[in-house]
Parts: C-alpha cells; sequence; structure tokens
C-alpha cells in the first residue's frame, strides 16, 4: 500500500504503519483493519492539540512502536501467571492472555451455566464474530483505531439471559518481559436480567505496551460489576478503552485501580440507551514518580430517566501526573437525568500535578447534573493524632491514605476484593 | 529522678512568631497526680501539646526531660513509645479509619516499639472489649470511623479508652472532664482512678473543682499567661473555685 503518510510525523508512527503492512494478515476483519489504519493513518498519535488527550500527549509519550508481542514457553507463561496476584482464587471462571494471547492451559472458561467464554483470535480465522466493532464504530479515536487495526486476541464473553453468576468472571492480562506491543480485543454481551461480576486485571514485568479495548453491552435489567484492576510494570504504558451500551433498567458498577504503567490512559465510553438504568463509573489512582495516569470518562445520556455517577480520587506522589476527564452529555429529549461527578486528590509532594477537565454538555432541561473537585494534602493535625498515639508516621500516612481511598474502595461491597485493594494499598506505599 | 522535669520552657508559635510559654517550671514524680488550672487562653493546652510534640510550637528556651530524657527533638510517636500520653481537649475526628483499626495499630506499635509481639486479633478483641465496657463504648462505636459523629462526651471516652488501653506512664489529660454528663464524669474519673500507680503519673488540665473531688490531685497549678504563678495543695483548687484568678493574674504580668 502506498498512502500518503505526511500526517506522521514521527518514527514511532510511521513504524506502526510499517508494522501493520508487514503483518497484514487476511483474516475476517481485514475491512474493518484496514478503515481503523487508514483512520490512523491520518491523524496519527493523538497529541496536545487533540482536545480529548490535550493532558496527555501520546506523540510524545510513545516514541517507539515495540514489535507484536508472541507467546512464550509454556513454563514461562505459566510462571509470569503464578506470580500475579489477581484477586486470588475467587474467581469462578479466568481467562488468561499471555503477550496477549490466549493461553489454554492456563484458563478455565467452561464449566459455568450461562457462561460462554471464546477466543477471539479462534473465532477470528473462520467468521466476524458478533458485536465486534457495533461500539467501535461510533468513536474516532486513534489508540482505539491501533487496536482495532492489530487486535489479535481476545475474549469473546457471553452471559445468557436470566443467568446470575455467582463468582466473579476474570480476564487476566499478563506481559511476560520481553519488549513488546500487545492488542488484546474483548467482546462482552451480559443478557436480559442477567447477573454476573468481572474482573479484569492487567500486570507484567520490563518494558512493554499494553493496548486493549472491550465493547460491552448489557441488555435490559442487567446487573453487572466491574473491576479493573491495573497494575502494570512501572516501565509500561497502558492504554485501554471500554466503550459500553446499557439497555433500560441496568445497574453497572465499575471501578477502575490504577496504579501501575509509566503512562497509562484508562477511557470508558457510557451509552444509556433504555430508561431507567443505573451506572456508576468509580476509579482510585496511586501514582508515583514520573508515572503519568488518565482517567477519561464519557457518558451519553441518550435516554430519559437515566442516573450516572462518576467518582475519582487520586493519590499522586513523587513527580507524577494525574488526569481526569470527565463528560456528561444530555441529549435533548433525556429528561429526568441524574448526572453527578467528583474528583478529589491528595497529594503526597510538592512537585506533583493533577488536571482535571468537566464537561457537562446539557441538551435538555429537566435535568439535574453538577460536578465538584477537591485537592489537598495529608492533615497534620489527624497524622499527629495517629502520631500521638505510638503510630509510626509512615504507618500513620498509610492509614491515612487508606481513609481517603476507603470511600471508593469500600462502596465495591466485596469483603475480598476489598482487603485485596487496600492491601494493595499499603504494599505500594511500601508498608 | 523525677518522671518528667519541665524546666524555664518557652514556647512561640511556629507560625506567626506569638510567645505563649514564658518559662515553665515543673517536677512530676512517678505516683504523683498534679492539676493545672488557669483562666483561658493561658497556655494549658499549648503545654500538653507541647510535651505531646505538636510541631505548631517552636520551643525556644529551656527543656524537657522525660524519664531523664531530653525528648524535644523526638517526634510524637517516638515520645508516645516512651509512655507519654495526651488525651486531647479535643479529640479530631477521622473519616475512613475505623476506631477498632486505629486502637489496633496504635496497640501494636506501641508493643512492638518494646519488643513484644503483636496482639493476635482475637486477645485483642478481648482487651478492646473488656476495655471498652468499662467506658461504656458500645462495639458498634469501635466500628465506626474514629470519633466521627461521636458526641461530645463519647469522644472523651474514647480518649481514656484508648488511654486505659495503651497504659502510658504519664498521662497529660487536657480538660477531660468538659462536656461530660454527670454520669459520665464519674465513668471517665473511675478509668482515670484504676490506672494510677506508683509507676505512673498524671497532670490533670480542669477548670473545675468537681473533676478533681473523683481524681484527687496531690498537687495544683495555676498557670497564667504562660507561666506556673502558684503552686500548692487540693486547697488551692478549692480556694480558686470559689474566689477566681483575679489574685493570680497580676504576678504573672
Ligand atoms: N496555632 C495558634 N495560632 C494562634 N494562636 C494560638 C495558636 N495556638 C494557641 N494560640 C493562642 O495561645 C494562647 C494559649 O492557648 P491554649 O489553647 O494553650 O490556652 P488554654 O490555657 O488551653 O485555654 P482554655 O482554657 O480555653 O482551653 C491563646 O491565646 C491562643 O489563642
Ligand atoms: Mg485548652
Amino acid at each position: 500500500m502506498t498512502a500518503d503518510n505526511t500526517a506522521l510525523s514521527t518514527a514511532a508512527e510511521r513504524a506502526l504503519i510499517e508494522q501493520y503492512e508487514a503483518a497484514s494478515t487476511g483474516d475476517a476483519v481485514k475491512l474493518m483493519r484496514e478503515k481503523a489504519i487508514a483512520g490512523f493513518r491520518s491523524r496519527g498519535l493523538p497529541n496536545r492539540r487533540v482536545e480529548e488527550w490535550k493532558y496527555t500527549d501520546l506523540r510524545r509519550g510513545m516514541n517507539e512502536a515495540l514489535p507484536i508481542a508472541e507467546m512464550p514457553a509454556a513454563a514461562e507463561a505459566k510462571a509470569a501467571v503464578d506470580t500475579v496476584a489477581g484477586f486470588g482464587d475467587m474467581a469462578g471462571a479466568r481467562i488468561v492472555f499471555v503477550n496477549g494471547l490466549y493461553a489454554p492451559e492456563l484458563s478455565e472458561i467452561s464449566g459455568v451455566e450461562g457462561l460462554t467464554i471464546r477466543s477471539l483470535a479462534a473465532t477470528l480465522a473462520k467468521s466476524r464474530p458478533q458485536g465486534l466493532g457495533e461500539l467501535a464504530a461510533s468513536l474516532t479515536d486513534s489508540a482505539l483505531d491501533l487496536n482495532t487495526a492489530f487486535m489479535r486476541d481476545g475474549a469473546l464473553i457471553d452471559v445468557a439471559a436470566g443467568a446470575e453468576i455467582e463468582k466473579p468472571v476474570e480476564i487476566l492480562h499478563v506481559a511476560a518481559g520481553e519488549p513488546a506491543a500487545t492488542y488484546t480485543r474483548h467482546v462482552v454481551r451480559v443478557g436480559e436480567g442477567a447477573k454476573v461480576c468481572f474482573s479484569e486485571v492487567y500486570s507484567g514485568k520490563g518494558h512493554y505496551q499494553t493496548n486493549t479495548a472491550i465493547e460491552f453491552s448489557a441488555a435490559k435489567g442487567a446487573e453487572v460489576s466491574w473491576i479493573k484492576l491495573q497494575n502494570e510494570s512501572r516501565e509500561a504504558q497502558h492504554l485501554s478503552t471500554l466503550l459500553s451500551r446499557l439497555d433500560g433498567e441496568v445497574g453497572f458498577d465499575h471501578f477502575i485501580f490504577n496504579s501501575g504503567a509509566h503512562l497509562s490512559r484508562t477511557q470508558t465510553f457510557l451509552r444509556f440507551d433504555g430508561e431507567g438504568s443505573r451506572a456508576e463509573l468509580r476509579s482510585a489512582m496511586l501514582i508515583t514518580e514520573e508515572q503519568h495516569c488518565d482517567v477519561t470518562l464519557v457518558v451519553d445520556h441518550a435516554v430519559p430517566n437515566c442516573e450516572s455517577r462518576e467518582f475519582c480520587k487520586s493519590v499522586i506522589d513523587g513527580a507524577a501526573k494525574g488526569v481526569f476527564q470527565g463528560r456528561i452529555n444530555v441529549f435533548p429529549h433525556a429528561q429526568k437525568t441524574d448526572g453527578r461527578m467528583v474528583s478529589q486528590a491528595l497529594f503526597l509532594s510538592e512537585s506533583v500535578e493533577m488536571a482535571y477537565k468537566p464537561e457537562l454538555e446539557i441538551f435538555a432541561d429537566d435535568v439535574q447534573c453538577a460536578h465538584g473537585a477537591t485537592s489537598g494534602q495529608i492533615d497534620e493535625d489527624l497524622l499527629f493524632y495517629l502520631r500521638a498515639r505510638g503510630i509510626p508516621e509512615a504507618e500513620a500516612r498509610t492509614l491515612l491514605v487508606l481513609a481517603f481511598l476507603s470511600e471508593v474502595i469500600e462502596e465495591i461491597g466485596d469483603e475480598q476484593v476489598v482487603e485485596t485493594l487496600e492491601e494493595r494499598t499499603r504494599t505500594w506505599l511500601g508498608y | 529522678m523525677a518522671l518528667l522535669e519541665i524546666k524555664n520552657l518557652h514556647t512561640r508559635i511556629a507560625e506567626d512568631g506569638t510567645e505563649i510559654l514564658r518559662g515553665v517550671d515543673l517536677t512530676v514524680n512517678a505516683g504523683e497526680v498534679h492539676a493545672i488550672m488557669g483562666p483561658n487562653g493561658s497556655g494549658k493546652s499549648t503545654l500538653s501539646y507541647v510535651l505531646a510534640g505538636k510541631e505548631n510550637y517552636e520551643v525556644t528556651e529551656g527543656e524537657v526531660l522525660f524519664n531523664g530524657e531530653n525528648i524535644l527533638e523526638m517526634g510524637p510517636d517516638e515520645r508516645a513509645m516512651a509512655g507519654m500520653f495526651l488525651a486531647f481537649q479535643y479529640p479530631i475526628e477521622i473519616p475512613g479509619v475505623a476506631t477498632i483499626t486505629f486502637l489496633k495499630a496504635a496497640l501494636n506499635s506501641q508493643r512492638k516499639a518494646r519488643g513484644l509481639d503483636e496482639l493476635p486479633t482475637p486477645d485483642f478483641m478481648k482487651l478492646v472489649r473488656e476495655k471498652a465496657k468499662q467506658m461504656n463504648i458500645t462495639s458498634d462505636m469501635l466500628k465506626r470511623p474514629l470519633n466521627v459523629g461521636f458526641s461530645g462526651g463519647e469522644k472523651k471516652r474514647s480518649e481514656i479508652l484508648q488511654m486505659a488501653l495503651l497504659e502510658p506512664t504519664l498521662c497529660v489529660l487536657d480538660e477531660t472532664d468538659s462536656g461530660l454528663d454527670i454520669d459520665a464524669l464519674k465513668v471517665v474519673s473511675n478509668g482515670v482512678n484504676a490506672l494510677r500507680s506508683p509507676e505512673r503519673a498524671m497532670i490533670v488540665i480542669t477548670h473545675y473543682q468537681r473533676l478533681l473531688d473523683h481524681i484527687v490531685p496531690d498537687i495544683v497549678h495555676v498557670l497564667s499567661a504562660g507561666k506556673i504563678v502558684k503552686t500548692g495543695g487540693p486547697d488551692l483548687a478549692l480556694e480558686l473555685e470559689k474566689n477566681g484568678y483575679a489574685d493570680y493574674i497580676g504576678e504573672a504580668a
């Protein structure tokens, strides 16, 4: 292909195009990939002039295109997965991706009634999976385009109507060490009235790039809770896109815990497509040193009578930078919308940065929408009180950071998850 | 050797340099109970904060020896581990930290500092329940975030519960009686008296004789304008109750 590459100004952008051309396959979604790479070719990597990426300049942050990752030897893959804590043994089903590729021998995907899990790669060899690309079609975004162009494997998950899946369904991503890039794409569909909990975990060692995307839809009356744990290596880059669409009367509780990666961008797009639904999008970030962590949420209230909550708590240390962008769009006729957004940041050092960009775009008149943000340091009086009881300073700080995060973490409800996350916070604080 | 020796202590507020304590001298021996009384704003709480190691104050002159050791360079946690305890005049609310979690962290840090093992959770729970019961603190309160939504009296009882649990050698009680109803005053006083021992000393800051009816002091001091202007026996408190501070305020100036 000899298209015009003039929009591509960096070596990494040109290398991505070359990679695509060299790897070009003839699978069932060839056209979708072609369209995506053409989109990327015309725009290049997102940079500060792209409004949605204003605070995360990927053109500067991503200065190389690592080779596409391959599956390591079986023993190495197993060893890598064994070191990942995830959420312990609480999962009822588990699909594991090592370097972005499905590892059947490390997964446990069958045996749960009402739950079907398949590998994307295996399906793509034959046909275009149902739902793939549907939600993605509505978004113009270069990170997503790269995912579509390069997606190699992923999980196709269907939860049958009425099914109540008791134990969490875990989607585990592990990078096993080689400097490489992974592209996973998941399609998750939850049937009418079904009840399920997902845990999505990212972990790894060394220098690598993760680009992951999920297309998620919930049918009428579904109850879904979802926990994403981003615990990538501190040298890694993590780009993730969640596209979600909720029918009526759905309850969706989403929680993101970001503590890994040198540079991360977690973008969530949620569209209410049926009345009477509720979504809570919570996140916690714990970053330090030179980490850059971007949490971006876009909620479309396309129908009346839905409720959304966006709550982001950030703990920032060292010279790290946090970004929280939240956008609530209320469409004309989406009356009785109730949307609220809150950002709270705790700064543990003087050289941190936090960018907060709330956007409310409201085209209906009978709605309630609000946003607010606070930031501050650890309260010296609280610290003194704890220390005056003999609690050493480091532990007292840990207690106060946990206390700050507890408001979002404890909402999760599942005690084991809460404990795991608190444990992670303690570890992060070196305690 | 005295348990606590304060010599010519001068302190000012770090932020704006206002001088608060202007040469306090005080010696407290093990086994003694001292009461400190004095007008509002005379520096009683300041003295207690300086003893506990609060950083907003700057010591410009003098020294504080605890067990013979100068503690002014020590952090508040180190002082606590050395046996110092301040029951705050205004106990602070700590949202997000459950009272029970806090108590456990405090007790175990102090045990660690004393070379003891952490108390196993069942033993700890048993101990806390027993002490909490004596202080009329319900297990529901123990589960709540520290002091959050506690009534004024509950906060004070919670302070004494902490003291009972940590078993310090020097207890500084800053107006622990304020905000207590009549029954709670008895509960708190009993809690304090239960800790009285030959190895332990107390400094009780109060405005009222009624607390001293329950916790009978050995020595009473009057602090006025940052200095101890009068020291006497238990009778001094009774006299102050009758005549107020008028006779002593002049002396400090
Ligand atoms: N951080 C501060 N900033 C400014 N002034 C202060 C500060 N801390 C104490 N002061 C002042 O120092 C003086 C002594 O205060 P302190 O609280 O020690 O008095 P007190 O004897 O405990 O009074 P009370 O009986 O009312 O409790 C007061 O005039 C008070 O306003
Ligand atoms: Mg006072």
